[in-house]
């Protein structure tokens, strides 16, 4: 799964993939913006059909979130 | 004779222009912030003695001189706008005087906020072959600069002013399109009590680029064509990012999408229209070529059309 997500965040953020880390920032380390954030959840419901809602988009900041998100949501 | 092909277009846009420098004197942003999330630059906002009715006078008196029409064959008049002068008469009604126009038309306003221009081409044909009228004007028209809260600066930098017009006739090829609403009314609105535009930016960015690429691939597939079959693609000009994320999922080259937000922001209703206007004009779309509109906005309302 982390790897899914790693190739989703790379490819919709443009960052190199060795930046993806679990403690990574989306917004600080990545250089994602909130309508980056709202590609990404577009991405990973595609892929994983786990609906990210914009309340708990809120929330994520960091690959560890999205992937804590994604255990819960299962 | 079913379909609907567009003759002319016009536009009319205030002389008063706004950069994203003059609005970082307002509230609290920068060029670099605006251009990064929207590819805005600058937009207009009406001065001195224009109004929304003026920059639909003026776009639709430029439609009907290049379209070469006789104008009292114009059968109906549709106006798409949230923001008129009046909430009665309608714009429309007003055209009529201004313009010129016969007394035996139909004329009446449509309020869709960004999808104004394509409910208005849906509208527009369906009253023409009901009234079996030889030709129609449609305006869409905006002034979004009275409708801002300056104060909230997600929003306030997003719209500008401006009004496009076409003088279409019914046509011989058969008419494609798919309209749709799934009724909202948190997402974009303008309330009554106070006048401004509220949105939900991300929500709004959300629906767009999930809604639109749905309702592409359901025209495209309804006229029996693919992707690649269609040369140009004129969208609502709404946020640049939105263009380039739709471009991406049906897979199609940004050379293909006519891109002009960056000189008049988001026009809501008159921005599909200013669009074609300049793709006209500078000969990018010419005659024969396959172009599809599409647009999304308050309501939440979505339209795309092939013409």
């Amino acid at each position: 799964m982390f790897e899914d997500v790693k190739k989703i965040i790379v490819e919709t953020l443009g960052c190199t993939e060795d930046n993806v880390t679990l403690d990574a920032n989306l917004f600080d380390d990545l250089g994602a913006d909130s309508l980056d954030a709202v590609e990404l959840s577009l991405s990973i419901e595609e892929s994983t059909g786990i609906s990210i809602d914009q309340d708990a988009m809120v929330n994520i900041k960091t690959v560890a979130d999205i992937m804590n998100y994604l255990e819960e949501h299962k | 004779m079913t379909g609907i092909k567009i003759l002319s277009t016009g536009s009319c846009v205030p002389s008063r222009v706004m950069t994203n420098d003059d609005l970082a004197q307002i509230v609290e942003t920068s060029d670099e912030w605006i251009q990064k999330r929207t590819g805005m630059s600058e937009r207009h906002y009406v001065g001195e003695g224009e109004d929304m009715t003026y920059l639909s006078e003026m776009a639709a008196r430029e439609a009907i001189e290049r379209s070469g029409i006789d104008k009292s064959d114009i059968g109906v008049i549709i106006v798409s706008t949230v923001s008129g002068e009046y909430y009665s008469p309608s714009t429309a009604c007003l055209l009529q005087s201004r313009l010129g126009l016969v007394h035996d038309l139909v004329a009446l306003d449509v309020s869709a906020g960004c999808s104004g221009f394509i409910f208005g081409l849906e509208t527009i044909r369906a009253l023409m072959l009901a009234r079996n009228a030889k030709a129609g004007l449609i305006v869409g028209a905006e002034v979004l600069s009275k409708k801002l809260d300056m104060t909230d600066r997600t929003t306030c930098v997003l719209f500008g002013d401006g009004a496009a017009a076409a003088v279409v006739a019914l046509d011989e090829r058969p008419y494609f399109s798919e309209i749709g609403v799934d009724g909202d009314e948190e997402m974009i609105n303008i309330k009554v009590s106070d006048g401004h535009i509220h949105m939900d930016g991300q929500g709004t960015y959300k629906f767009a680029v999930k809604t639109v690429p749905e309702v592409i691939e359901k025209v495209v597939e309804k006229a029996g064509l693919t992707y690649d079959d269609i040369d140009h693609y004129v969208l609502h000009q709404a946020n640049l990012r939105i263009i380039e994320s739709i471009a991406k999922k049906v897979n199609q080259p940004m050379e293909k999408f006519v891109v002009n937000i960056e000189k008049y922001g988001n026009t809501s209703a008159a921005s599909v229209g200013l669009a074609l206007d300049e793709a006209y004009k500078t000969n990018r779309i010419k005659e024969g070529d396959r172009t599809l509109l599409c647009a999304f906005g308050a309501g939440r309302t979505w339209g795309t059309v092939i013409i």
